[in-house]
């Protein structure tokens, strides 16, 4: 069945307005909201960084301070320690919830008995609030009460009051690293489960009849034809998690000391605690800076595996 | 038909809007803001007499502790209406008075004849006075405050572990004098099955992200000699912020963090340390006095079973200041409201009901009357505290002064980073560069 043109005079049966001004019309709402929650601040942002400007002042003259925010953010050892913390935090992260999310994913993919019903429990995680899931880990974590303690005192033999995974300097990345990849691993095995199901049969057909063995299959063609969807959902969780605030503030807000601070959270300490309104936004222009140019560089890689 | 309809639409929409626009003050009705804690309530059923007497309905925002100052500060910040009064902490009075957020009050009480010679004078200096030393008033002392010390009375009291204590000790187990003694006795109770339960020594405030554990840490560092400045009213930190003393104060707040707080506590204030009391974990815990009449009436813990006692001095006696005043915000709309009120809570009378109710009233017509110290099993306690209160910065710079020492702190005593001296030596240079910043250096 053809589909059915649409008239080309309907724009002009509309008060005389050509196709263009239409959509012009129905455009011109979202860009002007656009600019102003996204462009207008971010461009706000910009100007602030290179003045002294306190919001907690807003009767002090604002006087501009040349490029001295960006070099006191640039040159201040807590920033650096923060984002090297946020980059092992965005490393082990993904690295678990891509080779778990891959791994749940071709297994679902083989359509067991049930495996619908076990993609959906595996995706509950991911479905709950970032506030609920804060405090429910915060629970389980806790050293006297918690089930974690238990859990790992059952398998180990260690006292469960004798560690503590939110209190301990060395322990306490790595229960945020595990929360996150509790929540986000189901995120990564829909993108990856996505990719597995685009690719076509008789390409295992055709392995099968060449007698490919299943192993040569799957690093032949399994994992090249996942692979953009993979380096997809990378992109994505890496993107957020460069930017994780919300799980780290509900289990350890940065601590204990500073072990767990990540950028974001020092972002928010000198805008909102300190209120350092021009370093802050000095700050937080770096970090844009730095997501869009690594993202740029990772989105052109992504198109050279896709050509290929 | 459509006129009725129009009417009950115009009625409704004018409720709506009344009702939505939370910034909109009525004449005859006053919002005052506070923290969410009980003294909070005290203040709700003692001002149901100002609405009697002047016909003034008050409307309160309380606000939980961890969120307040950020809540309120942002309010200020923006210019909003949502308070009429403002009871707020005493290291807002500089930049709220730099930045016009209060109401001076000089030209009032002179009018009104409230004198500021009839409240305690060191709760007049925190809470109301900016410049520090001048006679220059943005508050009324509402609510005085200090960091103190609770205790389990009745295990203090079994027999068994009397005796221990002395064949250990030498002395008897009773609430600690100085902080050696403290420790002694936390490490004494730290480990012990009482009641089948395995308890602590001590519940202290480690809070990283608001004012915790400088609260905690300042009420050793104080009593061990630790100092702002050299010299008053001068910035000169070195020697005095990072003195050999201050090094000893700090370390002795670490000592006691390490042998004797419950598991699980490395971000605990004011809340946790009540759980923890209330729950049986710990011998001791320290806490706002504002607390004290609530933990007296506690079910479980108080009455017979609870004792009170002042943060044990060391080479001073010192406490950690905490409290409020009362402040009329600039932007209300209903000023002679909010001044009529201040007018009212000024009251010698209206002051001791205060107290009666479980505020802490800093009125000397209550402080100073005989049956004072008896009112209350804390009320001998808080009097001492509050002549001893030292406090933190009160600059308009304050928060960013507090944020480098909450982490300085929370990085040597929780995170076991470096030294006692190192950090701060470490804080030392962080006040610098703020103060630098700000031209006072």
């Amino acid at each position: 069945m053809l589909a059915r043109a649409t008239p080309s005079t309907i724009a002009v049966r509309v008060r005389g307005l050509s196709d263009r001004a239409i959509a012009w019309l129905f455009i011109t709402p979202t860009i002007a909201l656009l600019l102003a929650i996204n462009i207008f601040p971010l461009i706000w942002a910009v100007y602030l960084s290179f003045t002294n400007f306190r919001a907690n002042r807003p009767n002090a003259e604002v006087e501009g301070v040349g490029l001295r925010n960006y070099q006191r953010v640039l040159n201040d050892a807590d920033i650096w320690i923060a984002m090297q913390t946020t980059a092992h935090f965005v490393f082990w992260t993904i690295l678990l919830q891509t080779v778990i999310g891959f791994a749940l994913a071709y297994l679902i993919d083989r359509k067991f008995r049930g495996h619908a019903f076990w993609t959906t429990v595996i995706l509950i995680p991911m479905m709950l609030s970032p506030a609920v899931v804060g405090n429910f880990w915060r629970f389980l974590y806790q050293p006297q009460i918690g089930l974690f303690n238990y859990i790992v005192s059952f398998f180990t033999g260690i006292p469960p009051s004798s560690f503590e995974m939110l209190g301990s300097v060395n322990l306490a990345p790595w229960a945020i690293i595990i929360v996150d990849t509790w929540m986000w691993t189901p995120y990564v095995m829909l993108i990856c489960l996505a990719g597995l199901r685009s690719i076509p049969d008789y390409i295992y057909e055709a392995a099968e009849v060449d007698r490919a063995s299943a192993w040569r299959q799957f690093w032949s063609i399994t994992v090249p034809m996942a692979l953009p969807f993979i380096m997809l959902a990378v992109l994505f969780r890496g993107i957020e998690n460069f930017k994780m605030f919300d799980m780290v503030m509900l289990l350890t807000g940065g601590g204990p000391g500073s072990t767990t601070e990540v950028a974001s959270i020092t972002l928010k300490r000198e805008a909102f605690e300190s209120w350092l309104t021009g370093r802050s936004s000095a700050f937080a222009i770096v970090l844009f800076v730095a997501v869009f140019g690594l993202a740029n560089i990772y989105v052109k890689a992504l198109n050279k595996v896709k050509q290929r | 038909m459509r006129k009725m309809t129009k009417a009950l639409m115009g009625m409704s929409s004018a409720l709506l809007l009344s009702t939505a626009i939370p910034g909109m003050a009525k004449a005859d009705e006053l919002t005052l803001c506070w923290a969410a804690w009980d003294p909070a309530n005290a203040l709700v059923e003692l001002s149901k007499d100002f609405t009697a007497q002047t016909g003034t309905a008050m409307k309160f925002e309380f606000v939980p502790w961890p969120n307040f100052a950020d809540r309120i500060l942002n309010e200020l910040n923006s210019g909003g209406k949502l308070c009429d009064l403002l009871i707020g902490d005493s290291q807002w009075i500089g930049g709220s008075a730099e930045n016009g957020y209060y109401v001076k009050l000089n030209d009032f009480f002179d009018k009104e004849g409230i004198k500021m010679g009839d409240f305690a004078e060191a709760a007049v200096n925190a809470y109301s006075t900016w410049p520090k030393g001048t006679p220059n008033y943005w508050a009324l002392p509402a609510m005085g405050d200090a960091n103190g010390w609770f205790y389990r009375k009745d295990w203090f009291a079994k027999p068994e572990l009397q005796a221990e204590f002395k064949q250990k000790y030498g002395r008897d187990l009773g609430p600690p004098q100085t902080w050696d003694e403290l420790k002694q006795v936390a490490e004494f109770f730290t480990g012990r099955e009482i009641d089948g339960q395995k308890v602590y020594g001590a519940a202290i405030f480690t809070e990283r992200a608001s004012e915790g554990i400088t609260m905690g840490a300042t009420s050793a560092l104080y009593p061990y000699g630790f100092k702002y400045q050299q010299t008053a009213g001068k910035y000169d930190m070195d020697g005095a912020v990072n003195s050999p003393d201050a090094v000893a104060g700090l370390e002795a707040y670490k000592a006691l963090y390490k042998c004797c707080q419950p598991p699980g506590y490395t971000d605990s204030y004011m809340g946790e340390g009540l759980d923890a009391f209330k729950s049986g974990q710990v011998a001791m815990a320290m806490n706002w006095f504002a607390f004290f009449p609530g933990l007296y009436k506690d079910e479980k813990v108080g009455g017979e079973r609870i004792g009170f006692f002042v943060n044990p001095k060391q080479k001073v006696a010192a406490s950690t200041l905490g409290g409020q005043g009362i402040s009329v915000v600039a932007n209300t709309d209903n000023m002679d409201g909010a001044l009529a009120y201040i007018k009212w809570f000024a009251q010698p009378e209206v002051q001791k009901k205060w107290w009666a109710l479980g505020g802490y009233a800093v009125h000397n017509a209550v402080l100073n009357d005989p049956s004072f110290k008896a009112s209350q099993p804390f009320a001998a306690d808080f009097l001492v505290a509050m002549n001893q209160v030292q406090d933190f910065w009160q600059e308009p710079s304050y928060a960013i002064l507090l944020q480098a020492m909450q982490k300085r702190l929370h990085d040597y005593v929780v995170a076991d980073q470096g030294t006692a001296q190192e950090a701060l030596d470490a804080l030392v240079n962080d006040w610098k560069e703020i103060f630098e910043d700000e031209g006072k250096l």
